[in-house]
């Protein structure tokens, strides 16, 4: 028998660890850091929109009715609906564009690709989401609009919504085609043999089985797509125009949100001004959006997941 | 035994299996197979693990075409057909041959769904109720689940699952039901079930099933095939080969191969 005593020494607490607590505070500050850094930047747009709201030349009333943004004019108007809509906009074209592209895209990968194609196609698409965007926003204007646009409809501008919602579009292919691809690959294969074993084809399986199999994760693609495209800011600043009036007219410019917070941030407007001050009301009107999207989309994935096992 | 010594002159065989083997890539998973499967008859596939019984089994309805690399040799004939013939299809095949996989696999829908799916896909949707109505009763389910019909599947238990996952097989109307280790994954109670349903069935249908379970080869078979791995002079590969297959009764009492009968006895395996 061993001495109780003698063994409760040897238990007991004798050294520190001190690397443990260091690594330890490490780790837990870097986890925080990003909450801090998040609750700073919304602090930030707040005080500053505030202060915008509180210029009695803008109204809340003016700020959704309005439908001019004009904040450099003599007689400046802040209709935010302007950007919006045309924020909006561009954002249907690209999904129009990539929601299709990216999700055939997918069910192809997964579905019907063979290895080695699959090998092939992957690594490309995953080219096309490391093209910088500005890379977009000159392919946009320099080649969509010239070579697509103006020659099969005439009469369109040389900055209009169409080329910069392609371009988006295309943009965002890998983004909802990836994350599609992990939804199809995450259904169990034990799925797709039942309903061929069943004498369905690979067209039927992939159709009525795997796709509403793999519906939260698709959706979920589709919501970040959209959000993406909402946020993109240098294809349509480059190709999108600054048209500041209401219109919905897709052969000419736009003004998105995210261009308009360019052009202010770039331009020579002074420190503290309402045109400036304005820039913030836009940051959180984009911020506001992206996050219900993005809180959407959680929400989507949660709900309509299938439990396997 | 009498009894049995004539069915087997009389009846007719659905498969003729000949010097069958099948690979993946450079390795060889079971080769060296002839025999012929009884109609109407369950026949049973045993052996360790690894001898590719499972594999051969899902060459009886082109499942292994769906895995990449995977090569048939030899022939397998279904009621005089060759199944690996180049103008013969697939999908067409797995039509008249079903299949139940080792785990449950219902799809992630309503319990009707999971049975009308397999009917719309075979054109099969005149009277779609009383098929519902009557697969799940072949599957001895019908009572638990009909006040359920739009339940999803998923919210069954396991032995229930696999039930409606052996209703859907038979609703479309195969001949041949194929079952790789179909009670696996589920307790005593409903392997039981399972095997009562099996007797029921093979009225109607020809089985083959893949079984690790002696007791149920032996309780529930017909005829037996027991497999065995070998392993290459040099050590490195192990393939599947067929080492004796007969009738059960013969089998599990004075099998002809000495390997069988440790096997059998629980001395290797």
């Amino acid at each position: 028998m061993e001495n109780v005593n003698d063994l409760r020494d040897q238990l007991t607490k004798t050294i520190t660890r001190p690397i443990e607590k260091i690594v330890k505070f490490f780790i837990t500050a870097s986890a925080f850091a990003a909450i801090l850094i998040s609750i700073s930047i919304i602090f930030t747009l707040l005080t500053e929109a505030i202060n915008f709201f509180q210029d009695p030349a803008v109204t809340f009333k003016g700020y959704f009715t309005a439908t001019r943004w004009t904040p450099t004019f003599q007689n400046p108007e802040y209709g935010v609906i302007v950007l919006i809509s045309s924020t909006l906009y561009i954002a249907v074209i690209a999904c129009l564009i990539s929601f299709p592209l990216g999700l055939f895209s997918a069910i192809y990968l997964s579905e019907f690709a063979t290895k080695r194609t699959r090998k092939v196609i992957k690594p490309v698409l995953e080219v096309l989401a490391g093209v910088p965007t500005v890379v977009f926003g000159y392919f946009a204007l320099n080649w969509i609009t010239p070579n697509i646009i103006q020659r099969f409809i005439p009469g369109t501008g040389v900055f209009n919504a169409l080329s910069a919602g392609i371009a988006v579009g295309i943009m965002i292919i890998p983004t909802v085609a990836s994350i599609s691809d992990d939804a199809l690959n995450a259904v169990p294969n034990s799925l797709r043999n039942g309903s061929l074993a069943l004498g369905a084809t690979r067209r039927i399986t992939s159709l009525k089985i795997m796709f509403p199999a793999a519906l939260s994760g698709i959706i979920a693609s589709f919501i970040l797509g959209f959000s993406r495209a909402i946020g993109e800011t240098m294809i349509v600043t480059i190709a999108g125009g600054q048209y500041p009036e209401l219109n919905l007219d897709p052969r000419s410019a736009m003004y998105t949100i995210t261009s308009s917070i360019v052009n202010v941030s770039l331009g020579d407007t002074p420190h503290g001004t309402t045109a400036y001050n304005a820039l913030f009301a836009l940051g959180i009107t984009l911020f506001i959006m992206t996050f219900i999207l993005n809180i959407g989309s959680d929400y989507i994935a949660r709900k309509y997941r299938k439990e396997y096992e | 035994m009498e009894t049995k010594e004539t069915v087997q002159v009389n009846s007719e065989s659905v498969f003729n299996v000949t010097d069958l083997s099948v690979s993946y890539g450079d390795f060889v998973a079971i080769k060296n197979v002839n025999m012929d499967i009884t109609k109407n008859k369950i026949t049973a596939f045993i052996g360790p693990s690894g001898c590719g019984k499972s594999t051969l089994i899902r060459s009886f309805n082109r499942m292994n075409d769906l895995i990449l690399g995977a090569k048939v040799n030899g022939t397998i004939t279904y009621q005089g057909v060759d199944l690996y013939d180049k103008m013969v299809d697939p999908v067409q095949v797995r039509r008249r041959i079903g299949m139940v996989f080792q785990k449950p696999n219902p799809f992630p829908k309503t319990i009707k769904e999971n049975i009308t799916f397999g009917l719309k896909v075979n054109n099969m949707t005149d009277n779609m109720d009383d098929r519902v109505e009557k697969a799940l009763t072949q599957a001895a389910l019908w009572d638990e689940v009909k006040d359920d019909l739009d339940k999803n599947a998923l919210e069954l238990s396991g032995g229930q699952q696999q039930r409606l996952c052996i209703a859907r097989t038979i609703a479309v109307e195969p001949d041949t039901i194929l079952m790789d280790e179909p009670c696996s994954a589920l307790d005593p109670v409903a392997t039981k079930k399972i095997e009562d349903l099996m007797q029921e069935l093979v009225k109607e249908f020809s089985i083959l099933i893949v079984t690790h379970n002696m007791q149920q080869a032996s309780r529930s078979s017909d005829y037996c095939a027991f497999f065995t791995t070998k392993t290459s002079d040099d050590g490195k590969r192990r393939t599947g080969e067929l080492v004796e297959f007969n009738e059960t009764s013969v089998m599990f009492t004075t099998p002809d191969k000495e390997l069988t009968e440790q096997y059998i006895s629980g001395r290797f395996g």
